[in-house]
């Protein structure tokens, strides 16, 4: 019996050899696979046993806060200020996973950014247990109110930031959501929430509009056209221009020199109907007044340098930022398409921005040509000690245009507020240069208003852009300096008072 | 002389086991509560009683019995211990420390009462019976109990036992001596097929018998692991018997093909294979998959060194205290701690096949060899279960897991292993001085 026992004695020995091999596949080769699968619970149980750190406005309000619970978890989110800060904080959820300031700032939130200080050693041996760093944003919370106010129940976004910075002042989309559901440890209630949002309809509460819907900017494109004309040197202010009522197809009898379209046969009608003066106009009134004609000429004329300017703020690339950017659309068209860059240089057509590119291409005329990187974040720092860890200091993305250009923009900007389109931004006692857009979307539907703006135009201190959907309560009505304006000059005056400049 | 050597490197073993033992459960009462630690000293003094008794009884009862089956049982258990207690020291931890207590008395009962391990082959069909009685019994509406979706629990008022484990080493027993008689019968062959001497038909009858006691555990009590673990022990113990490979290649086939039948007809059997092969699949890993792969992100979790005693999140795996006591571990001392928990079982094992290619008696080898093969069985068929190398089946861990049942039939089996051992290594001297006495043979 000795050789049957040797040779079961050699089977179980074999069967022990591969519970190790299988031990060492599971705890060493497959562990980080097996550890990352999303129904394991450990990895996420650990981070809730971190007390978050807390996501402050730059006035020192809490925006997110994390307090104990009991139960599996230790501590859970919490957002005291509800839909207002929604599309800035993001959120933090079991079920959901974490977006926004939440996601990009995630390792500061959880103290696991840089190494070992002497603080976590501290509380390591003084059983404070895990703490992360609270994150102050650049938002003010005074600010951010009086933008949501303004917009009131209009479907939009208004973004301000202060063009010397790039630091984000008020960021608010409305539809917004309330985070604090999202966060919640009962599973029904963070379903019944995030199922009541829509999520996955571009139209969602949850979808940031203001830096990832785009929109045709219209007229308020205009701004970068006069730049790109004014910066080629092949156009001044005071260069003069036809005045058609539309400009026509060049199909057909014209007199020599007459600005046509070619390769069509649809008119491209100013926005009146109507010539936009008297014979002859030149940029700087053109721009004042917002005449259509005058831009799709300077956008047949110098194709090449329109679409660089548009690269140049910030179009084609996502705008580095502290939450997610779509890039803004300016297309490259080929001459056999030349109708469309007429349509592209009055922010038509394929032309396609977000609120945020609109406020980066007020702050860069504000910023004398250079284009502000904006950023949503000041500092991070130490939930004890309240030190900062880490500062954000104010960087830009370049310049746009030279000094000169970005002045004489300014001036046409202050023109279109004080004797044009923009006049009801006017703020008594300082000088506001903005710009009006009203944009065409599906045939049928109310167009989109914009407003864009800074002020004052000689020491920049606010640059905004407000977009309010489908004109808002003017309907098929509305303009950009009907319904944009007024609440772009809202915000402004509350950051004047805010800051006393 | 040589009887104190095996004591003395038993009991130097037994401190070694219990430090190991006692300084695991003073790091998971440590961890429980650091303001307190002094609760440590009684459990530990009790563990380490409890075992010293055991070993002045070796001392007194089975001189020459093998040195090292109590010290590893006592490594196992303190390790067990700790990781029950260090998941709930209210509810099981305390229980646990009585089933030692008593599991261990059963171990010095059975070395005192079972002087000759000859004497329990003649009850072997009253054994035998016993065995399949009790393996039975949880299916006998009435005092059967389903738990967690296996019926073998037996419930006498508020009693609450398991048959199963300890009807295994009443079979074995039954086996053994069934085996050792019919052995040459068994083995005979008529005829070969595909390389394989192959006896008579009628001898496959006993294989049959225990194919449909096996079945019907599957089937019934919905005990995957009890069902395999006893048909794949006959299985053993007659190849070990007869030499004749056909019985285990037949007995393979005839359980394959009973498991298929299983797999096609009964949701729990499908269940678990599902499970087996995609564990992560999104459809089940939260339910039927649930405890599976909680097994293995906690063994992951682990890595090489653990998390430390106390400090990983093992409560997350359902029921973890009793099946899954081995992934708590796996858990909190990572893959050492774990290797060095098969290499225990390893060494138990090892010792157990030593003892048994000592006796010169058929029977003393069958049984001593079958206690062994169960023992081991069981402990890959749980391991395999829970680190997913096989299909989980619900059975415990000899030593390891909480509950009274377990412990005590698997320290009656080690004492049975014990007494073997004393018996072959004193027979030989006996021999020996008759030779003398007698002037040769």
């Amino acid at each position: 019996m000795h050789a049957q026992i040797r040779r079961v004695g050699t089977g179980l020995v074999l069967a022990f050899v591969a519970l190790f091999l299988q031990l060492n596949y599971v705890q060493i080769f497959a562990a980080e696979r097996i550890s990352e699968n999303p129904a394991n619970r450990l990895q996420l149980i650990r981070e809730y046993s971190i007390k978050r750190g807390d996501i402050l406005t730059v006035d020192g309000k809490t925006i997110a806060r994390s307090f104990p619970t009991k139960g599996l978890y230790k501590y859970r989110r919490e957002y005291p200020e509800g839909e207002l800060y929604g599309h800035i904080t993001g959120w933090y959820s079991v079920r959901y996973g974490l977006d926004r300031l939440e996601r990009t700032y995630h390792d500061q939130l959880l103290g696991e950014s840089g190494g070992l200080s002497m603080q976590d050693i501290e509380d390591e041996f003084l059983g404070a247990g895990e703490q992360g760093d609270d994150v102050r944003t650049t938002i003010s919370s005074r600010l951010q109110e009086v933008a949501r106010d303004a917009l009131g129940s209009e479907r939009g976004s208004i973004i301000a930031l202060d063009p010397n910075t790039g630091e984000v002042r008020a960021l608010w989309s409305n539809p917004s959501f309330d985070p604090t559901p999202l966060a919640s440890f009962d599973a029904k209630e963070a379903k019944k929430y995030w199922t009541s949002l829509n999520p996955s309809s571009p139209t969602s509460p949850l979808v940031n509009a203001a830096t990832t819907k785009g929109y045709p900017p219209g007229s308020t494109f205009k701004v970068v056209t006069t730049a790109a004309a004014l910066q080629s040197g092949a156009y001044k202010p005071d260069t003069q221009f036809p005045d058609p009522q539309a400009l026509e197809p060049c199909e057909g009898s014209r007199e020599r020199g007459e600005a046509c379209l070619p390769l069509t046969t649809e008119d491209l009608t100013n926005y009146t109907k109507l010539p936009c003066a008297t014979g002859t106009i030149d940029l700087f009134d053109a721009l004042r007044v917002s005449c259509d004609t005058t831009f799709a000429m300077i956008g047949l004329d110098i194709p090449g340098e329109v679409f660089s300017m548009a690269e140049a703020v910030g179009f084609n690339e996502p705008i580095p930022f502290d939450v997610r950017t779509e890039a803004s659309q300016f297309p490259d068209i080929p001459d056999e398409q030349a109708p469309l860059r007429a349509y592209a240089g009055i922010g038509q057509g394929d032309v396609n921005a977000t609120a945020l590119q609109m406020a980066l291409v007020a702050a860069t005329v504000a910023r004398d040509g250079v284009v502000p990187q904006p950023h949503l974040v000041r500092e991070v720092l130490d939930a004890r000690s309240g030190r900062p860890v880490r500062t954000f200091d104010p960087a830009d993305l370049g310049r746009a245009m030279s000094e000169d250009v970005a002045e004489a923009v300014t001036q046409m900007m202050v023109a279109a507020v004080e004797n044009g389109t923009g006049g009801a931004a006017q703020i008594p006692g300082v000088s506001v240069a903005g710009k009006t857009g009203t944009s065409q979307t599906v045939q049928g539907q109310n167009p989109h208003t914009w407003f864009i703006a800074f002020a004052p135009a000689a020491d920049p201190q606010l640059a905004i852009a407000v977009i309010v959907e489908n004109g808002g309560a003017f309907g098929s009505e509305a303009t950009g300096g009907a319904v944009a304006a007024p609440i772009a000059k809202t915000v402004l005056e509350a950051d004047r008072a805010l800051r006393e400049w | 002389m040589q009887a104190s050597l095996q004591r003395n490197r038993e009991l130097s073993l037994l401190i070694l086991g219990l430090i190991v033992g006692g300084g695991a459960l003073a790091l998971v009462v440590a961890a429980n509560n650091a303001k307190n630690i002094g609760l440590a000293t009684p459990l530990i003094t009790v563990l380490a009683a409890i075992y010293v008794a055991a070993h002045l009884v070796m001392r007194r009862v089975a001189r020459n019995a093998d040195g090292m089956l109590l010290p590893l049982a006592a490594i196992l258990n303190g390790l067990g211990l700790a990781a029950v207690y260090r998941l709930s020291p209210e509810k099981y931890g305390a229980a646990q420390l009585t089933w030692t207590l008593v599991g261990v008395a059963c171990f010095a009962g059975t070395m005192l009462l079972v002087r000759d391990v000859q004497v329990l082959g003649r009850f072997k069909y009253l054994l035998g019976f016993t065995g399949v009685a009790l393996l039975l019994l949880p299916m006998v509406p009435g005092i059967g109990r389903e738990i967690s979706g296996a019926q073998l629990w037996v419930q006498l008022g508020s009693f609450r036992f398991q048959p199963g484990e300890l009807s295994k080493i009443f079979l074995v027993v039954f086996f053994a001596a069934y085996l050792a008689d019919r052995k040459e019968l068994l083995s005979m062959a008529t005829r070969r097929i595909l390389g394989m001497h192959v006896p008579d038909l009628k001898h496959f009858g006993p294989l049959l018998v225990m194919w449909g006691l096996s079945l019907a555990v599957m089937f019934y009590a919905k005990d995957l692991g009890s069902s395999l673990l006893f048909f794949s022990v006959f299985l053993v113990m007659i190849y070990l018997a007869t030499a004749r490979i056909v019985y285990v290649a037949a007995g393979g086939a005839l359980f394959a093909a009973g498991a298929y039948i299983g797999y096609r007809t009964f949701g729990h059997v499908r269940e678990r294979v599902l499970v087996w092969l995609d564990v992560f699949n999104p459809d089940y890993v939260q339910d039927e998959g649930y405890q599976l792969a909680q097994s293995l992100f906690a063994l992951a979790a682990g890595g090489l060194f653990g998390t430390g005693l106390g400090q990983g999140r093992p409560d997350l795996i359902p029921a973890a205290h009793t099946d899954f006591i081995f992934s708590v571990l796996g858990q909190e001392l990572g893959l050492l701690g774990a290797a060095a928990v098969l290499l225990c079982f390893l060494l138990l094992v090892g010792r157990g096949l030593k003892i048994a290619l000592a006796q010169s008696n058929d029977f003393a080898q069958l049984l001593a060899a079958g206690l062994t093969v169960v023992l081991g069985i069981q402990t890959i068929i749980i391991l395999g279960g829970v680190t997913r190398l096989l299909p989980l089946t619900g059975i415990t861990l000899p030593f390891m897991s909480y509950g009274g049942s377990s412990l005590i039939s698997n320290f009656i089996l080690i004492a049975l292993l014990a007494r073997i051992s004393h018996q072959g290594a004193s027979e030989r001297p006996a021999a020996h001085t008759a030779e003398i006495l007698i002037g040769g043979r």
